[in-house]
Formats: C-alpha cells, sequence, structure tokens
C-alpha cells in the first residue's frame, strides 16, 4: 500500500498510519523473542556443539530473547548445519512445511552454506538453499559462536519477515 | 453486571493477573539466568512472546484429531484461571469478601487448567502429546488429593470456616497459621503441589522438551499457544497468591503492607524457581509415589497435629 497524500480530513492517511504501527509492532515482537529450532543433517557435530556454545553462560544467547525450543511448531528460526544428504532431504522439506510462517532460516557452517568438502560428494543433495529458501548464511568450519551471534544480529536488524513472497 | 465484567477482565481478573503473572515469569527466568551466570533476558520479554505469538504466527490446525477441540482447549485453559483468579484475589485484596464455601470452588478452578491440557492434547492426535497427556493426566490424579489435604488442614487450624476471607480474618485476628508446627509442614507441601500445578522442573514430565519435545503442547502454534503462555503466567501469580491467603496472613494493603505483599509473592515465587533449577525431572513413577504416599503421610500429620492445636 502506497503512502497516501496527508491533509488534514483524510481518513485514508490515518488508517495507513495505524497499519504502519501494527506492522512495525508485529515485526518489533517478532525481532525481540526469536524461538530456535535446531535441525542438523548429516553433521560432523561441531557445529551442533558451536550452536550449544551460544546458549552458554559465556554468550547467553536467552538476553536477546533467543530459546531453543524442542518442537517445530513453536519455531521461528530454523537453523540448519551439516551436509543434506538424500535421506536429509525429505526430512528438511517435511520439517520446514510444518513450520508455522513466518519462519526465517539459518544455514550454519560450510557444509550447510556450500556443502564444504561433501560438495562433490555421492550422496549428497545440494547445499540449503537449494531445498528451501534461506535467509542468512553463516560459514565457518565451524564458526565461532561470536560469528553465529553476529549473524543473527544481522539478520535480525536487516530482515523483514512480513515481506517475503513464499 | 458490569462491575463483574470489570472483575472479571480488567481488575483483578484477566488484564492485572496477566500483567503481573507475566512480570514474575520474567522474575523467574532472571533468576535461572543468575543461577545459572548469565544475564537473562529483558523484562519485557514476557510481552514480546505473547504478542509475537498471538499476532505474527500462524495458527496450524492438526490434520488427525478434532480441531474444534484442540481450538478450544485453551479457551476453557484461561477461563478457569482467570475466574479462579478473580475468585482468589477479590478476598485477598479486600474488595468483596467472597462466599461461603468458595475454598471449594477455587480448588476445582484451579484444576481445570491442567484438564484443559490434557483435553488440547489428546485432541491434537500427536503420539508425543498423548504420551504427555496421559502423564499430565497421573500427575493430576497424584497430587489433588494431597493439595486437596492441604485445603483440609486449613480449614481445621482455621477452626472450619470454609470461605477464604474468613481464612484471612482469623489469621489477621491471631497469627499466621505457618507459625505453627503445622503450618510449616502444610506450607512444604503445598510448595511442591504449586509446583506440580506450574509444571516447573521436577515435575516437568508432561512436557519434557529434551525427551518428548514439548509433550501436550507439542502440536500447538501461533494465537492458541499464545493463550497457553497467557494460561502459565496467570497461573505463576495465583498459585503463590492462594497460598498467601491460606498460611501467611493474607496481604494488608496499607503503607508497608503493600511491600510486605510484594515480598510475600516474590519470595514464593524464588523458592519454586530455585527447586525448578536445582533439581532433575522425575520419572512419572517417582513423583506419583513422591505425592501420594510421602506427601499425603506429611499432610496428614499436619492435619492430626492441627487437630491437637499445635
Amino acid at each position: 500500500m502506497d503512502e497516501p497524500a496527508c491533509y488534514s480530513g483524510n481518513s485514508s492517511c490515518i488508517f495507513w498510519i495505524l497499519k504502519n504501527r501494527y506492522v512495525g509492532f508485529k515485526s518489533f515482537c517478532f525481532k525481540k523473542s526469536l524461538w530456535v529450532f535446531h535441525f542438523g543433517g548429516a553433521s560432523c557435530n561441531n557445529c551442533d556443539i558451536e550452536i550449544l556454545d551460544c546458549l552458554t553462560p559465556r554468550y547467553d544467547l536467552e538476553r536477546f530473547g533467543i530459546l531453543l525450543v524442542g518442537s517445530i511448531r513453536h519455531a521461528d528460526v530454523l537453523l540448519v548445519n551439516g551436509s543434506i544428504n538424500m535421506r536429509d532431504r525429505d526430512r528438511l522439506i517435511e520439517i520446514y512445511n510444518q513450520a508455522p510462517k513466518p519462519i526465517l532460516v539459518v544455514a550454519i557452517g560450510a557444509c550447510g552454506c556450500t556443502g564444504g568438502i561433501f560438495a562433490e560428494g555421492n550422496t549428497f543433495a545440494g547445499p540449503v538453499d537449494k531445498i528451501i529458501p534461506v535467509d542468512a548464511y553463516i560459514p565457518g568450519c565451524p564458526p565461532k559462536p561470536e560469528a553465529i551471534i553476529a549473524g543473527l544480529v544481522k539478520l535480525v536488524n536487516s530482515s523483514n519477515p512480513f515481506k517475503r513472497d513464499k | 453486571m458490569a462491575v463483574n465484567l470489570f472483575y472479571f477482565l480488567v481488575f483483578p481478573g484477566l488484564l492485572f493477573s496477566a500483567v503481573v503473572g507475566a512480570l514474575l515469569s520474567w522474575f523467574d527466568r532472571k533468576i535461572t539466568a543468575r543461577v545459572q551466570f548469565r544475564k537473562g533476558p529483558p523484562l519485557l520479554q514476557p510481552f514480546y512472546d505473547f504478542f509475537k505469538l498471538l499476532l505474527v504466527k500462524e495458527t496450524i490446525l492438526p490434520k488427525q484429531g478434532s480441531p474444534v477441540v484442540f481450538l478450544l482447549a485453551p479457551v476453557f485453559a484461561v477461563f478457569g484461571a482467570t475466574t479462579a483468579a478473580v475468585l482468589i484475589l477479590l478476598p485477598l485484596l479486600n474488595i468483596s469478601s467472597g462466599f461461603r464455601g468458595d475454598l471449594i470452588v477455587i480448588f476445582y478452578l484451579l484444576t481445570i487448567p491442567s484438564f484443559s491440557y490434557v483435553i488440547g492434547s489428546l485432541a491434537s492426535g500427536n503420539p508425543l502429546a498423548a504420551v504427555g497427556g496421559s502423564r499430565e493426566m497421573k500427575l493430576i490424579l497424584s497430587y489433588e488429593s494431597t493439595f486437596l489435604l492441604v485445603i483440609a488442614g486449613v480449614i481445621i487450624k482455621a477452626s472450619q470456616y470454609f470461605d477464604l476471607n474468613s481464612i484471612i480474618t482469623i489469621q489477621h485476628n491471631s497469627r499466621p497459621f505457618i507459625e505453627s508446627v503445622s503450618g510449616v509442614i502444610l506450607f512444604i507441601v503445598a510448595i511442591f503441589c504449586i509446583q506440580a500445578k506450574l509444571g516447573l522442573v521436577p515435575f516437568d514430565m508432561a512436557e519434557a522438551e529434551t525427551e518428548i519435545t514439548e509433550g501436550t503442547f507439542i502440536e500447538y502454534s501461533g494465537a492458541p499457544y499464545a493463550l497457553i503462555k497467557l494460561t502459565k503466567y496467570i497461573m505463576l501469580f495465583i498459585l503463590p497468591a492462594f497460598l498467601t491467603a491460606l498460611l501467611l496472613n493474607g496481604f494488608v494493603l496499607k503503607g508497608i503492607g503493600i511491600l510486605w505483599a510484594a515480598l510475600k509473592i516474590l519470595g514464593i515465587v524464588l523458592l519454586l524457581t530455585l527447586i525448578r533449577n536445582t533439581n532433575p525431572r522425575l520419572k512419572i513413577k517417582q513423583a506419583v509415589s513422591f505425592f501420594l504416599v510421602w506427601m499425603n503421610l506429611l499432610a496428614i500429620l499436619a492435619i492430626v497435629l492441627a487437630y491437637f492445636g499445635y
């Protein structure tokens, strides 16, 4: 909806401002409370451990409202790490379809972003962004917790989860 | 009519108890973080969580199972918690005196949220939710009799008055019930009952998130899950308030008494949080025998002591 001309007595202008405020409030609440669901593909476990490190006392992502949840139905962010092989692909698509929208997808680690050393592998089913749409990439083998936090902060600050067409 | 609606929806019902409960939920999370040497979430975090779930997220209905019951269960849970909040807080805040026998009504209303969780989880058609629902049912069966014994003990100590207002008045006129041996025992038993009613850690086997991935709530997303969160916030406020009314002299809402009232609630929530942070999850079998044998024995001992005036 484009911005209407704002002169006194134009009710659609007030309506437009209120609607913008409402969308802004929703987006603010979403960014302030991201609940994370962790999907590990055929991972070597290093990225899993680094992700868990982010929730430990040293880094404490809960101060940004980020929680690790057990069910995909409660998740706002789907973290995918590890190389995705033929068997994982169906599970990943299933998990993604079961998630309540809007959902952000973050590919973590070299394997998740590009395939890493498995890119030429026999059973490799493509990096994550060939299977589901990805919002952020955090490369590294494994990425440091600082890098994961930096990636998540950039994602929170830049993305608008309501403007994506899926 | 308008006054009653105000009582139910604004003060001391839905809005007031939800806001206070959300702040208490922040307190709980902050203390948990401090116990683990973390920094913890910001003050308004429970509100962000609630509004995100309510306004932003999509609601997914289960394909198998019954969508209507699935959606109605959280509404029942909020209704039960709010009605219990009104009936507890009206005598406690000295707004009106309640009616004869309101203790029994409060007792039944406080069980409605747990029953709604069971109904909602069984309506979702998810096998893990069914496991969670059956565990929640066993937990209800074990702690409810203990909770009833606690209330019976309080009634005996209050020379057999059945309403909350008389119990508070008797404590004001003589001394708080907790200043006696039976009162202390009843307080200990009641703390464990509240822990189980809130589903906090030693008794969180129904929603064990690392074991059966949130169990009873596994299929809930979006607005229904927001209502469940709201119920949890309200219960986190009214159960300590109920315990304050039963054993800790209620509230005296003038001057320094307001500070004391806040400290009583915060102290009970702090105790619950510390128990939650220093214990592992029990098996459902252990929880059932813990309540049905040991806590029941303690409560009966307290009733006998109260009968002989200790």
